[in-house]
């Protein structure tokens, strides 16, 4: 073959948490390209990428670099020899300046020690080139990286890797905080870099963004590499089918009728400055799901509704009935549960077993004279593992330990054991692979069938209109408009969800 | 539970083998005198650190402990000396300011949302101040009316010794059975995870550092009985001691994992090292070293075995 040589190779890598994340992946990234990765959440993506970048180490195969080994022991030492990566999670530090950040690590020093004073004079002259390269010519060098916006952080990120020789630079999610011109710059920046032999692994959601900036393409799924193509030879459709392995049928969820009840109704909810006056019922056996753009509100709507957050304003009913939430003891009460988007942060005890995980949402029922019955403890965990198909050793194994669906389920079958009417669920499937997915979705679906009032938030649009007997759309804390099944399309959501954004500056400065 | 007894074991063999090295570096180490005395000092710090190991299992922290010591001991004092009421009702006195003094660190980190670092902080200066000035800054004798309580009951051992030793079991068995001691381990694991479960961990929050200051009050009925008397200085450091046993027995400063048992063992190898470096001759200094060695130790130790789990 004539192809040159690859400047990263990874031979049969393996890498395995609780469950395989990477399993046997053959991969090459030549210099000068950008080279895209995408896949479903859980795909393996980012694990590949932090074994490449020296963060984690695989449990099996090996890799080289420019033809020679390449076993990085730390994410420093990867950084050393111009492999790098810019995380998806934000990574700087808020309370130190713009100039600071981009050089961390190595600031300039007088005298040029490590440990010396720092020179101000030439980490600002420094700073403000690379800068300039990312489109922040207009920041001053010594602001503090808090008082940016989320997209300007990102881009101090990526400054920041481009400092010094880059070899392979990985960009995880670059775009997700930028606005239209700020990814414009940013690709005039990562060609420049190809043109100067850096290879580019980028890594996204945003197809179309792939299809403009990178030259191949590798598609993973659940671990596996299903193959690398030129994205001149793939159609969106093409690599949507690649990651999912199979094309989704809407049949397969076509939802059932659901009943006449209504079983929760929410009148003129607000939140002052995020959410302003929604209303919306939702019928007893239905599966309402929300849509709208990151900050449209729909997050904040769940958690006042719920009392885990203080509301300004709004009514709630449960099967008719007023109910006083304040707290969300109050919720739990009235029947109803929240099931936030943050698993490990706001649902699950990590370090403890499924009974604790279940059993803490309705402990007093267990219990006589506050003494708990272990043993009926167990077996309330034990049922509801197996109706549920949660996979784990046992049932005190740390839940910190199983997968994401497994995650899910446990946090499902912990309201289920209080016998919640209303379910809420605050992207359900976030972080979880495409098998499980299909299971958390029939589950919800059958909630559904056994009579439970169901809520979704979820930001995928083609995950709510597989689900869902109507979408309501929230946008800039109103909601706009909800869609039946058979009136909604892609497109028409979309419109809705940009609808409060669109000629509402006006608007604002009357209110404020 | 075999999780359990390996963690034990693992406490029982280190006393152990400082048992076994003292014995032979000192002529007079191993009788029947070293031990009951290491078991009649221990009962006044062993109760407040098994208040300490709860609020530290709940994720807190509680600096107040030793000057509330002070202060419930002065109360009590003043009671029976100055007042000359009887001695149950000033025992009373002395618990109802314990628990209230508790209460209100607990009530005020949950009001105005303060860690409990500083509530406590402040607390520790707010009730040495309140022990001195209950007191007049004088130790108030009461005599032999409350010594009594820790006089010699069978075998070497003192009332307050079995007192505290059936309260560390009766508190390892409400942390694991009950209903409180369940919302405490997971309050201590993930605080908004089990407010969003529809539990009120405030009132869980106010709860444990009311027992941490009603077991304050408690220590010191026994510490002012083992003296006969209420000192506005006593309970000095004693919330740094009780948090060092309580890490030595295992409990992570995370909050969220503990044992009370495992703080019993704390104490008594804080306690051993004390009597038993004195009796092969090091001075106070060097005892503080190695005291403070131990601990640090410990602890790293502790990160080894825990660590590895979380990658």
């Amino acid at each position: 073959m004539s192809l040159p040589s690859p400047l990263l190779a990874t031979f049969d890598l393996h890498k395995a948490y609780a469950q395989p994340v990477l399993r046997g992946v053959n991969w090459a990234v030549r210099a000068g390209e950008v080279h895209a990765l995408v896949g479903e959440n859980g795909a393996g993506k980012s694990t590949l990428a932090r074994v490449v970048c020296g963060m984690t180490s695989p449990n099996a195969g090996h890799m080289q670099l420019a033809g020679r080994p390449w076993s990085p022991s730390s994410r420093r030492d990867a950084d050393a020899q111009g492999v790098r990566m810019v995380l998806q999670e934000l990574g700087a530090i808020g309370t130190l300046t713009v100039a600071e950040n981009i050089f961390r690590g190595r600031l300039p020093t007088k005298g040029g020690g490590r440990w010396g004073v720092i020179d101000r004079k030439r980490l600002h002259e420094e700073a403000r080139v690379w800068m300039a390269a990312v489109g922040l010519q207009d920041v001053a060098p010594d602001a503090l990286v808090s008082s940016l916006g989320v997209g300007q952080k990102q881009l101090v990120e990526i400054a920041g890797a481009l400092t010094s020789d880059v070899k392979l630079l990985i960009l995880d999610e670059p775009t997700a905080a930028l606005t239209g011109p700020e990814t414009q710059k940013l690709f005039e920046q990562i060609r420049r870099l190809c043109a100067g032999g850096t290879a580019v692994v980028y890594i996204s959601h945003r197809l179309e963004e792939l299809q403009e900036i990178a030259t191949r393409l590798t598609v993973l799924r659940d671990g596996v590499m299903v193959g690398t193509h030129n994205t001149a030879d793939l159609s969106i459709d093409k690599i949507i089918k690649l990651m999912a392995g199979r094309a989704l049928s809407a049949d397969e969820f076509a939802t059932a009728q659901h009943g006449e009840d209504v079983g929760i109704e929410v009148r003129n909810l607000r939140v002052n400055g995020v959410v302003r006056d929604v209303s919306f019922s939702a019928h007893k056996g239905e599966i309402l799901g929300f849509a709208g753009l990151m900050g449209a509100g729909r997050t904040e709507t769940m958690r006042a509704l719920f009392g885990a957050d203080v509301r300004d304003a709004g009514e709630v009913f449960i099967d008719g009935e007023p109910v006083t939430i304040r707290h969300p003891r109050d919720a739990v009460r009235a029947g109803v549960a929240l099931l936030t988007e943050d698993r490990k942060e706001q649902g699950l005890l990590l370090p403890l077993g499924i009974t604790t995980n279940v059993s803490v949402v309705n402990l007093p029922a267990l219990a006589k004279h506050g003494v708990i019955d272990e043993s009926n403890e167990a077996s309330v965990a034990e049922r509801f593992r197996q109706t549920l198909a949660v996979k784990a050793h046992n049932l005190s194994q740390p839940v910190g330990e199983l997968s994401g669906g497994n995650q899910q389920k446990v946090l499902i079958a912990r309201w289920l054991f209080r016998d919640c009417r209303v379910l809420i669920f605050d992207e359900p499937t976030r972080g979880i692979d495409v098998g499980a997915r299909f299971e958390i979705y029939k589950l919800m679906r059958d909630l559904a069938h056994a009579g439970k009032t169901i809520l979704v938030v979820s930001s995928d649009l083609t995950e709510l209109m597989q689900i869902c007997h109507r979408i309501a759309v929230l946008s800039r804390g109103e909601l706009v408009q909800t869609f039946r099944r058979d009136t909604w399309t892609q497109a028409s959501i979309m419109a809705a969800a940009f609808s409060g954004y669109l000629g509402k500056a006006a608007t604002d400065q009357a209110e404020a | 539970m075999p999780k359990r007894v390996a963690e034990s074991l693992r406490l029982v063999v280190a006393l152990g083998l400082l048992l076994l090295v003292f014995s032979v570096m000192a002529d007079h180490f191993f009788t029947s005198r070293t031990f009951s005395s290491v078991a009649n000092q221990i009962p006044s710090l062993l109760v407040v650190a098994v208040g300490m190991t709860y609020v530290i299992v709940l994720g807190g922290i509680d600096l107040s402990v030793g000057s509330l010591l002070a202060l419930c001991g002065g109360v009590m004092g003043v009671a029976t000396a100055g007042l000359h009421l009887p001695l149950p009702l000033a025992v009373l006195m002395c618990l109802a300011v314990g628990a209230g003094v508790g209460a209100v660190n607990g009530m005020v980190m949950v009001r105005w949302r303060l860690p409990a670092f500083i509530v406590t902080l402040g607390m520790l200066e707010i009730a040495r101040g309140g022990a001195y000035l209950v007191t007049h800054s004088q130790t108030q004798y009461i005599g032999a009316s409350i010594e009594s309580i820790s006089e010699v009951a069978v075998l070497g051992l003192s009332l307050p010794f079995f007192l505290a030793l059936a309260l560390v079991f009766a508190a390892q068995w409400t942390l694991d059975r009950t209903v409180f001691g369940r919302y405490v381990v997971a309050t201590g694991t993930n605080e908004e995870a089990v407010r969003l479960s529809g539990v009120d961990t405030s009132k869980i929050r106010v709860a444990v550092y009311t027992l941490c200051g009603f077991l304050a009050g408690l220590g010191a009925i026994i510490h002012t009985a083992r003296l006969g008397a209420a000192d506005p200085n006593a309970g000095g450091g004693l919330e740094l001691q009780a948090i060092a046993a309580v890490v030595v027995g295992g409990t992570s400063l995370m909050g969220g994992r503990g044992s009370v048992v495992g703080t019993l063992f704390g104490v008594l190898i804080i306690a051993v090292l004390d009597t038993g470096l004195a009796q092969v001759g090091a001075q106070e200094p060097a005892k503080r070293v190695i005291t403070g060695l131990v601990i640090v130790g410990a602890v790293i130790l502790d990160n080894y075995r825990h660590g590895r789990r979380h990658g």
